[in-house]
């Protein structure tokens, strides 16, 4: 699929890495095409590129500017010459056709006992237990983006009736708890002081170290929930 | 090596876990970056080995064999066996020597290179303690009573040992490589021209407090609210280690070397990577003086600060071949 040009802007993020901005909103085209720029740019490998980190709708790209500075023009910083040889890039295409896009199904226990946090926001929109882990598990969500904790995935876009804001308090959270904070949904890896509302709990790891990859879900991915009971969560 | 006695939070940490990030995984790495590579320097290692990074009160270091170490970054009075020994200089220890650290002098942070460097596995790339992840360096953790550290050296250095006692070698290095006024110097954030002209009066003039939150996460200033001007919610995005920002309550926070790799808080500035050195010496309860930059002056003050570096190397290289 062929997606339009999207504009953007360039800023420094300090002297060693650079912020491609393509317009600070939770988007699917666009993350689509930070996706594909992502990709992108880590298959060239450009000398002196320490690496790419994609984000919701910005893409930053960190490098080391002593190494740049060998070759830049006299009154030129490592900034000058990163950012024009990325704005050269951005006009050539990404050269990836479709987004390889995985679809990971995930399982959740909505059991009240493993969600602090369900009876309560189930309470204040009116809806029961059920019907919220209906309404979560009814979506395919996007991963928008890894971030916050190691492995830790923001996926969107939830049911209108399930957002919630973020808690104002961050309170002590287990890791495999499922939460929603605004549009989003998430997974905490590890145990982590957290504002998400937490409506459930996976027994899959999210982040394992012995392996090369050792996140299990990457930006771009799909992520589908499934409802399980205490009994196969205990014995997953 | 052992550990004979454990420090609040000392862990393996080399220049930083790259390539990684867009899994969220922190770059950790060791949080002044300078002293780390200048210890190397001195023992003519490849300036991003891993070192210990040592915070005061600091583990008590048994060596269980001999071995050629040096020390460098905060002062945290090091001694040997109790015989002070100097920073910046390179030192033969013998089996069953202690070093141990006495007071916090200058600096918040010292580090420990041995000569090869310290043995242990990579994890993705990197031999830096990710302690959120709890992987990496010295079992993913801090170091603890009893942990016994391999050194990549096979070298036997009991020849340079002239009795039973340990010894410094006669030549230290500059490691003061910037004279210049003590100030933070930092660049505008991408959310600078938020901050009202008085909150920038405010950031470019008056002391900033480092705060008791301050740790290899980031630190917490406490400063008087700095005013912003209206402006939408920014959504997450990738930081970078020194970015400042400002928080919603007008308070300011310095990312640091085990930062989260996104947030979502406006970016008024950033610490220029040449005074990352400064900044992670600085102890809570003392005061920053930020002044701004410009790109091509942060630059050109790492370019000198990583020569600096690479003329020490080899320096302390051609002075060791008469040792080692």
């Amino acid at each position: 699929m062929k997606e339009p040009p999207l504009s953007y802007h360039i800023f420094p993020l300090g002297d060693s890495a650079l912020t491609v901005d393509f317009g600070n909103r939770m988007d699917e085209a666009i993350n689509r095409q930070v996706i594909a720029r992502f990709h992108q740019l880590r298959h060239q490998q450009l000398p002196g590129l320490v690496e790419v980190v994609p984000a919701f709708s910005s893409l930053a790209v960190y490098y080391d500017p002593v190494f740049i500075r060998k070759w830049v023009k006299e009154g030129q910083t490592a900034f000058d010459y990163v950012s024009t040889l990325l704005l050269e890039l951005l006009r050539t295409e990404t050269g990836i056709q479709e987004e390889q896009s995985r679809l990971v199904r995930i399982p959740v226990c909505y059991d009240p006992s493993l969600a602090p946090d369900l009876e309560e926001m189930a309470q204040a929109k009116e809806l029961s237990a059920e019907q919220l882990t209906t309404l979560h598990t009814g979506r395919i969500y996007r991963v928008y983006m890894l971030g916050f904790l190691p492995g830790f995935a923001y996926m969107g876009e939830v049911d209108e009736q399930l957002m919630t804001p973020r808690k104002q308090q961050p309170h002590p959270v287990r890791p495999g708890s499922v939460g929603i904070a605004g549009r989003q949904t998430g997974i905490y890896p590890f145990a982590s002081p957290g504002g998400w509302n937490i409506i459930g709990r996976t027994p899959v790891q999210l982040f394992n170290r012995n392996r090369a990859l050792p996140t299990l879900l990457q930006a771009g991915d799909r992520v589908q929930f499934y409802a399980i009971d205490k009994y196969e969560f205990a014995h997953y | 090596m052992r550990i004979i006695k454990a420090g609040i939070q000392d862990s393996v940490q080399d220049r930083g876990r790259y390539g990684y990030q867009h899994l969220g995984v922190n770059p950790s790495g060791a949080m002044d970056q300078y002293a780390m590579q200048l210890a190397n320097a001195l023992l003519g290692n490849e300036t991003d080995e891993a070192v210990i990074e040592l915070h005061f009160p600091a583990s008590v270091i048994l060596f269980t064999q001999p071995a050629l170490i040096a020390l460098a970054g905060a002062d945290l009075s090091p001694s040997i066996n109790g015989e002070p020994v100097p920073l910046y200089q390179c030192i033969v220890v013998n089996k069953n020597d202690a070093l141990q650290f006495h007071r916090p002098l200058s600096g918040a942070r010292a580090y420990l290179a041995v000569h090869g460097g310290f043995s242990m596995e990579r994890w993705l790339e990197s031999k830096s303690t990710n302690l959120k992840a709890g992987a990496g360096g010295y079992r993913g953790r801090s170091l603890q009573k009893g942990d016994e550290i391999e050194l990549n050296s096979k070298k036997d250095y009991s020849s340079l040992l002239p009795g039973k006692n340990f010894r410094i070698l006669p030549w230290t290095i500059d490691h003061a490589a910037d004279t210049g006024p003590r100030e933070i110097f930092v660049l505008p954030g991408n959310e600078w021209d938020r901050l009202t002209a008085e909150a920038k009066r405010q950031f470019t003039t008056t002391p900033f407090l480092i705060t008791k939150l301050a740790d290899r996460m980031g630190y917490r200033l406490g400063n008087e609210p700095l005013a912003m001007l209206p402006g939408g919610e920014l959504i997450s995005s990738a930081v970078n280690f020194g970015t400042i920002q400002l928080l919603p309550d007008g308070k300011l926070i310095i990312l640091m070397a085990d930062h989260q790799t996104a947030g979502g808080y406006p970016r008024v500035a950033h610490v220029i990577t040449a005074h990352h050195s400064r900044l992670a010496q600085k102890r809570s309860g003392e005061a920053l003086y930020f002044r701004l930059t410009d790109q091509a002056r942060a630059e050109e003050l790492l370019q000198k600060q990583q020569q600096h570096v690479r003329q020490l190397q080899h320096a302390c290289l051609l002075k060791l071949q008469q040792y080692v």
